[in-house]
């Protein structure tokens, strides 16, 4: 039986903007319901200007308006902070690129690009989906960098203004030199090939003497910048390894390369041989492939971020009564700022006005909201949550207690440190034996004849040089971390596969990483309640915008509401109305009852509730592990040492226990430095670390640890440094991507093996002085691709096996 | 025989000139966004469309 898919529609309202499940169909416009004034304010904005194709591109493309606050882009207009926003301004006419991470769908493309039509003054916008950006050019004479950013903000995408991330565009510039190298490389290898060809099919005859030494001259010209443009990345990484007496992969490869380049000389302006230019253009050409294949990077992901990329870029700040606003910058020891609700106190301050309920949660990983009263300190990061509330700065904003964190010296630490590619483990010994066989094969022809010495010893240096060596890595992690990325989790760069193949210990933060942040359990303790007492309370509660309300709002369904009057709301106590006759109260237990809240046994949040002021019970608000996450724990515990790391208080102790075994070091109420030096003590432990975070107060145990991930709920909302973000979808997988770390670096070592093998086929070659540069333009792209290929499918065929494609 | 020296010539000129349309072409920054014009394209035809319904 199936039903008929008109029903329901019309059991289900959804809005027309956002597609978000409507509370009723209060809120219309002709047949178009939305579930909220937001929502219909965008569409009524867009109808008006004729943009409603916005809604037949994508269905219900809106992102909703619910949770919207009115703010305020004054500080736009402070000249310091624009310029560095702007890209470029002729005091006219001004580019500005913004980040719009709410850029999900090709509506948004073609919203983006129709701004045109909101604002004259636009002249040009172009978005980027990829990298979800939008650059702008508008007329300074008719509109503003605030009014654009307002009239983005109304439309529901807002730009994530912050100036930290405008520094990061150098990666830009060198992925395209390497796009400048591969297409030198490959132009050059193509047409030496060509011009080589007669060569390879022995047409001695018919090429006379005239039109050979042509061919040579011409493939030398050719190879020229393949050598000193192309291949100079080798040669520096080369001399740079030897400098700190590291041999690393680039040495055999930069010594191939060379004598490869300096005996086709020999061989052509000697007369004496064709040279191997076709083998050097090809290799440098494939090495460059291989290259890029693991430059795969994640446009619109940002490893990087540090706390100025979380904080506002401007506050509002009190002088002599009058409101204006300032760069965060700019803040100094003693200003009084206003802080509305929702907005972060960007320094550690003193409270000095209003009722202050402070959430830290993304501080602290403490889950409740903390209450303050005035003359307390409010520590930077933390979020309001309620009526705005001023207080006084009385520390600057990179001097607070959480952005000290980033002057601590793991955040000097340069990241190469981190990398042990095995690769480079193997080409030391790979270096020293190669060499040895040349020279030995050298010595042991200069006793029959010098000009056979010279040749065996630079044949065995040519064949040698591991191009499919150094082809296995990037193709095998260049592959894992797509089919990671297909499975929701983002790396930074392939060599955090190779660390995270070898770690021994897994630390965990609690709240928002093994729980779920955007949902709560949400319980009813005392006597039920009837039909009617429940409408009662999700008549009040749909009026608060705290997320307590949210939750208990979503405990019940009911289908309709009374009409609320009276309506009270306290920051940080609770709210009340009339509704129906009676008086209901919902909130903290002195707020409802007027009774002290005594109970400290249990630490979990509680919501009381009164009816007309008879105590009704409570709610009890509880976080909710993720799903799978005994079935993950299980799995880890057995290879790995687990330790759990909470800002939060050791309520749910008991709980965890369910998931974890006695053996895992559980440890509460950490601050932000005691996770950086929990991991520390780990790693001078010997131990290999990786910190699964989600806050800023796990930033620098996730900057410290040898592998840092991140959950996310939404990957494009603010993740701290790390190298690399999980999709918290994707967290039961979280033992499957470790194992198949693991399996990717043994797919390695087989390569290695089938690299190995051509090298000694090659080699047998080059010893009897017999290698010819056919052998060698068909030994070294048939050794090259095999491993590329199978580096490839094994990967691919592995990963389907488990069920990660 | 001569008449390949021209060839030769000839045909590396074409190659170094698709050369330079190559290296013109990541230089402007036709390789940055590989996703954008795919969706683009399609806008256009649509709000072409809509004109010309109107206009009947």
């Amino acid at each position: 039986m199936r039903k008929d898919p008109e029903i329901d529609i019309t059991e289900k309202l959804i809005c027309y903007h956002c597609g978000e499940d409507c509370k009723d169909d209060e809120i219309k416009i002709g047949e178009k319901i939305f579930c909220c004034n937001g929502c219909k304010t965008v569409y009524e904005l867009l109808d008006a200007n004729d943009l409603c194709t916005y809604y037949s591109i994508d269905d219900t493309p809106g992102l909703t308006k619910k949770d919207d606050v009115k703010k305020n882009f004054d500080f736009l207009d402070d000249p310091d902070l624009k310029e560095k926003l702007i890209d470029f301004t002729d005091g006219k006419t001004t580019t500005v690129t913004f980040s719009i991470p709410q850029t999900h769908c090709s509506s948004c493309i073609w919203i983006l690009e129709n701004l045109y039509k909101l604002d004259e003054g636009i002249i040009h916008s172009e978005a980027n989906f990829l990298k979800k950006i939008v650059s702008i050019k508008f007329n300074e004479e008719f509109t503003s960098l605030k009014k654009i950013v307002a009239l983005l903000n109304s439309i529901g995408y807002e730009p994530d203004l912050n100036l930290a991330e405008k520094e990061v565009e150098k990666s830009a510039v060198i992925n395209k030199r390497l796009w400048y190298k591969i297409g030198v490389a490959g132009f050059a290898a193509g047409n030496i090939m060509l011009f080589s060809f007669p060569e390879y099919l022995s047409l001695n005859e018919i090429g006379n003497d005239e039109i050979k030494p042509v061919f040579s001259y011409l493939n030398i010209v050719f190879s020229l910048p393949v050598f000193f443009y192309s291949a100079s990345d080798y040669f520096i990484s080369a001399y740079k390894g030897l400098k700190k007496k590291i041999v690393n992969v680039d040495v055999p490869i930069s010594l191939g390369i060379i004598v490869l380049f300096l005996r086709s000389l020999y061989e052509i302006f000697s007369q004496t041989g064709v040279g191997y230019l076709d083998s050097m253009t090809a290799l440098v050409f494939f090495l460059i492939v291989g290259k890029m294949f693991q430059n795969k990077t994640y446009a619109a992901l940002n490893f990087e971020r540090n706390y100025k990329s979380y904080f506002p870029i401007a506050v509002t700040i009190i002088k002599n009564k009058i409101e204006t606003t300032k760069p965060v910058e700019k803040l100094t020891v003693g200003e009084r700022i206003l802080i509305k609700n929702g907005e972060l106190v960007p320094a550690d301050s003193v409270l000095i006005n209003g009722n202050a309920f402070i959430d830290y949660s993304f501080v602290t990983g403490e889950s409740n909201p903390v209450e303050k009263i005035n003359g307390d300190l409010i520590y930077a990061g933390g979020r309001q949550v309620g009526g705005a509330i001023e207080v006084e700065t009385v520390k600057e904003v990179s001097q607070s207690y959480l952005t000290r964190l980033w002057n601590t010296k793991a955040f000097d630490k340069e990241d190469e440190s981190k990398i042990d590619a095995f690769v480079n483990i193997v080409s030391k010994y790979f270096t020293f034996i190669v060499i040895t066989i040349a020279v030995v094969a050298g010595l042991y022809w200069f006793q029959i004849d010098s000009n056979l010495a010279f040749n065996a010893l630079t044949a065995v240096l040519i064949i040698a040089c591991p191009c499919a060596l150094a082809l296995s890595t990037p193709f095998t992690l260049g592959n894992s971390l797509r089919i990671f990325g297909k499975n929701k989790f983002y790396i930074k760069s392939t060599h955090i596969i190779e660390t995270l193949a070898g770690i021994t210990s897994i630390v965990m933060d609690k709240t928002g990483t093994i729980t779920e942040t955007q949902n709560a359990k949400v319980s009813f303790e005392g006597n039920s309640l009837t039909d009617y007492e429940k409408k009662l309370l999700r008549s009040l509660v749909r009026n608060s915008s705290h997320p307590l309300s949210k939750n208990i709002f979503g405990l019940y369904k009911t289908s309709d509401y009374y009409d609320i009057s009276n309506y009270k709301e306290i920051p940080g106590k609770g709210i009340s109305a009339n509704a129906d006759g009676n008086y209901i109260q919902i909130g903290s237990r002195t707020y409802v009852n007027e009774q002290p809240d005594n109970d400290n046994e249990n630490l979990s949040t509680k919501v009381y509730l009164a009816i007309n002021n008879v105590e009704k019970g409570f709610f009890k608000i509880g976080n909710i592990y993720r799903a799978k996450l005994k079935e993950v724990i299980t799995a880890l515990r057995e290879d790995y040492n687990l330790s759990i790391l909470s800002g939060d208080n050791d309520s749910e102790r008991n709980l965890l226990l369910n998931f974890f075994d006695n053996k895992t070091d559980m440890h509460f109420r950490q601050s932000p430095y005691d996770k950086l030096n929990y991991i520390e003590k780990l790693q001078n432990s010997g131990e290999k670390v990786l910190m699964i975070g989600d806050g800023l107060n796990d930033a620098g145990a996730l900057k410290t640890s040898n592998v840092g991930i991140s959950v996310a709920e939404n990957i494009n909302n603010f993740s701290p440094a790390c190298d690399g973000i999980l999709d918290a979808d994707s967290f039961d997988k979280l033992g499957k991507f470790i194992k198949f770390a693991k399996t990717s670096k043994s797919i390695i070592i087989v390569s290695f093996i089938i690299s190995f093998f051509y090298n000694i086929i090659g080699l047998s070659f080059a010893v009897q002085g017999t290698l010819s540069p056919v052998i060698s333009a068909i030994l070294m792209p048939l050794s090259s691709i095999s491993v590329v290929v199978f580096a490839t499918l094994a990967t691919n065929l592995i990963a389907k096996n488990r069920g990660l494609i | 025989m001569s008449v390949i020296f021209v060839l030769i010539g000839l045909s590396s000129f074409v190659a170094i000139i698709f050369l330079i349309a190559y290296i013109w072409s990541v230089k402007t920054g036709q390789y940055d966004d590989n996703y954008t014009p795919s969706v683009r394209i399609l806008f256009d035809n649509e709000v072409k469309k809509k004109k010309s319904n109107i206009e009947s």
